[in-house]
């Protein structure tokens, strides 16, 4: 998009508002891959994805295709998705079980799942020419650097930089504490069903919707709505409650007032958190016997401490949305400036009663299937919003001004004064502007 | 009403395929709802192999709530994304009876729908598999089964209501 490319990067991002360059500009999106999604450590898969050796799934890192492998020595990899011989892509299915190698299907060379070269047809072909067997060139590249947080894979494209736990810190790292401690057994497993979605917006945009606390009533009115009078319509029918997944809609529409009073938190390399607001402790048999498997694996008191905690979202910036209590996540694969794909998994928690993987289920159909009623507006919002940034006139700038000036930073942990505070985009863009400008 | 007689039970079936069509191309939702047993059921499933709804994860599985659902959102004033409305036109064909007895047929058919939204058209395309029970005036669905080809694949937007 045609903009003034003197503005410098602190002109381009200031302490109320953005330049509209920063979401719709295709050069400023393939630096953001760069300095960002290159560098940062991206959310791979969990380990329940590839519980057998040989199975892998393929996922994205900016451009790049990633593969998720499981080796013969059960050990997890994750490897760039190219041939080393012409380039070709060694896994074209979006999951699957390569036995005993990768084989490539152009000339049949062949890998193992961590890459390593395992056979090369008529290698005699090679003799004097290069040892293709040996060099490290011809074998599959992995990626930079791979670790794992309770079964969670991410990677990093970049050798340098923090830690995968020094990244996380203790805001995104609580996402998976959060999510794993609900289960008795303090391990969760991925249920193997991956919807994805294109938006057909900048990948921004959906992180900062995740943590606005004013667009629910609005965005959602009218599913909240339909929702609400669907549990009457329900009752009267049946004279039984409407199940859990309507009250999950209904909630769309608390009161202002209600969504102004949850709190919101920032933490270093721009990950923040939403609070929770939806009641996820009724007092129901499942519940219950959830209450009393917790209790018996870890005490009353730390069942108290585990189910107390209630977030909403948790972004691990840039590449991931986490909603513990719901056991589900999404992933972010920016595609374009203009075209963004979410990967969207659910969780069963280990030893936990099926009653409480319904409840996931439930808000995995009404919220991230591919017929929800409640993204559908919300892609609409995003589309919407990246028509008008992308635009050369009608202004310039994107407003972050609600509240800006009473965001309270103590302990590396930023929070605000109000729940409909832009302070989680703003927390979001002080990192993105350290990361554009080079640090990491 | 189709009685034991194949070409009438075709003929009988074809004729309730296209007029479902009809409904939801035309958005006429209270008919949509007719169409349905009380227990009637949509199921769009994640993954063709898929051998029941429950307790996994769907594109649609809804009943007569979660359909009256979605039908109150679609026709709510502030339902942004149903402004301007998509339009659908589905077509119907390779209609195959499997199974009949005197309450209840079995019929498998082919579609292809063109969706018109936002300056932009989408195709779907897949089978049905209509469980359908014999009613005093036509069918009834007990379960519509849709298999779409790109079930597995990205969906660009989301789909709004049943295809």
């Amino acid at each position: 998009m045609p903009y003034d490319q003197n503005l410098s990067m602190d002109q381009l991002v200031q302490s109320d508002r953005v330049h509209k360059a920063c979401y719709a500009d295709d050069d400023i999106f393939e630096q953001e891959l760069e300095n960002i999604f290159y560098k940062s450590w991206i959310y791979m898969g969990h380990e329940s994805q590839v519980p057998n050796p040989g199975d892998y799934w393929t996922t994205w890192i900016g451009k790049q295709r990633m593969i998720l492998s499981r080796g013969d020595d059960g050990q997890v990899h994750v490897l760039y998705n190219r041939c080393p011989h012409r380039g070709a892509l060694l896994c074209n299915a979006q999951h699957g079980n390569a036995g005993k190698a990768f084989r490539c299907p152009y000339h049949a060379w062949q890998f193992h799942m961590d890459g390593s070269v395992r056979q090369i047809p008529m290698k005699q072909g090679y003799d004097g020419t290069a040892d293709v067997l040996q060099d490290a060139e011809f074998a599959m590249k992995k990626a930079e650097r791979y670790d794992t947080y309770r079964g969670f894979v991410f990677a990093s494209l970049s050798e340098d930089g923090p830690d995968l736990l020094t990244w996380l810190g203790q805001g995104a790292k609580a996402a998976f504490d959060d999510i794993c401690n609900r289960s008795p057994e303090g391990e969760v497993e991925v249920v193997p069903n991956c919807f994805r979605i294109i938006q057909k917006s900048n990948w921004k945009i959906f992180l900062e919707n995740q943590l606005d606390a004013l667009h629910p009533s609005i965005t959602h009115h009218s599913t909240g709505d339909a929702a609400a009078e669907m549990q009457k319509v329900y009752k009267e029918r049946t004279g039984e409650d409407a199940p859990m997944g309507y009250q999950m809609l209904a909630d769309f529409t608390l009161p202002f007032e209600k969504w102004d009073s949850i709190s919101t938190y920032g933490y270093e390399y721009g990950h923040t958190v939403l609070g929770g607001y939806m009641g996820l402790r009724p007092r129901d048999p499942v519940t219950l016997d959830h209450e009393a498997g917790l209790a018996e694996a870890y005490g009353a008191e730390r069942m108290e401490e585990i189910l107390s905690t209630n977030v909403h979202h948790v972004l691990v910036y840039p590449c991931l949305s986490v909603q513990p209590p719901l056991q589900q996540l999404r992933a972010v694969r920016p595609l374009a400036a203009d075209k963004t794909m979410t990967e969207i998994w659910h969780f069963r928690l280990k030893g936990a009663p099926e009653g409480i993987y319904e409840r996931s289920l439930a808000y995995y159909y009404h919220v991230n299937s591919p017929s929800t009623m409640v993204n559908a507006d919300d892609l609409q919002n995003f589309y919407s919003c990246h028509e008008g940034l992308r635009q050369a006139g009608g202004g310039d700038w994107v407003s972050f001004h609600r509240n800006a000036g009473q965001d309270i930073t103590e302990g590396g942990v930023t929070t605000s004064v109000t729940g409909m505070s832009e302070q989680p985009m703003r927390n979001m863009f002080a990192a993105w502007k350290k990361y554009m400008s080079g640090g990491n | 009403m189709a009685g034991g007689n194949g070409t009438d039970t075709q003929r009988a079936v074809e004729q309730f395929l296209y007029r479902q069509s009809e409904i939801l191309d035309g958005r006429r939702w209270d008919d949509w709802l007719m169409l349905f047993t009380e227990d009637g059921k949509y199921w769009m499933p994640a993954h063709e192999e898929q051998e029941t709804g429950e307790g996994l994860p769907n594109i649609f599985y809804e009943d007569n709530y979660l359909m009256d659902m979605r039908i109150r959102r679609i026709e709510h004033p502030y339902a942004h994304s149903q402004k301007p409305k998509n339009q659908m036109s589905h077509v119907v064909s390779n209609v195959i009876i499997e199974e009949e007895d005197d309450n209840s047929v079995i019929a498998r058919s082919k579609f292809v729908v063109v969706e018109y939204r936002n300056d932009d058209q989408r195709y779907f395309a897949g089978k049905y598999c209509h469980h359908l029970i014999k009613a005093d005036d036509g069918f009834r669905i007990k379960l519509q089964r849709v298999d779409i080809v790109n079930a597995e694949g990205p969906f660009e937007y989301v789909l709004q209501f049943w295809l």
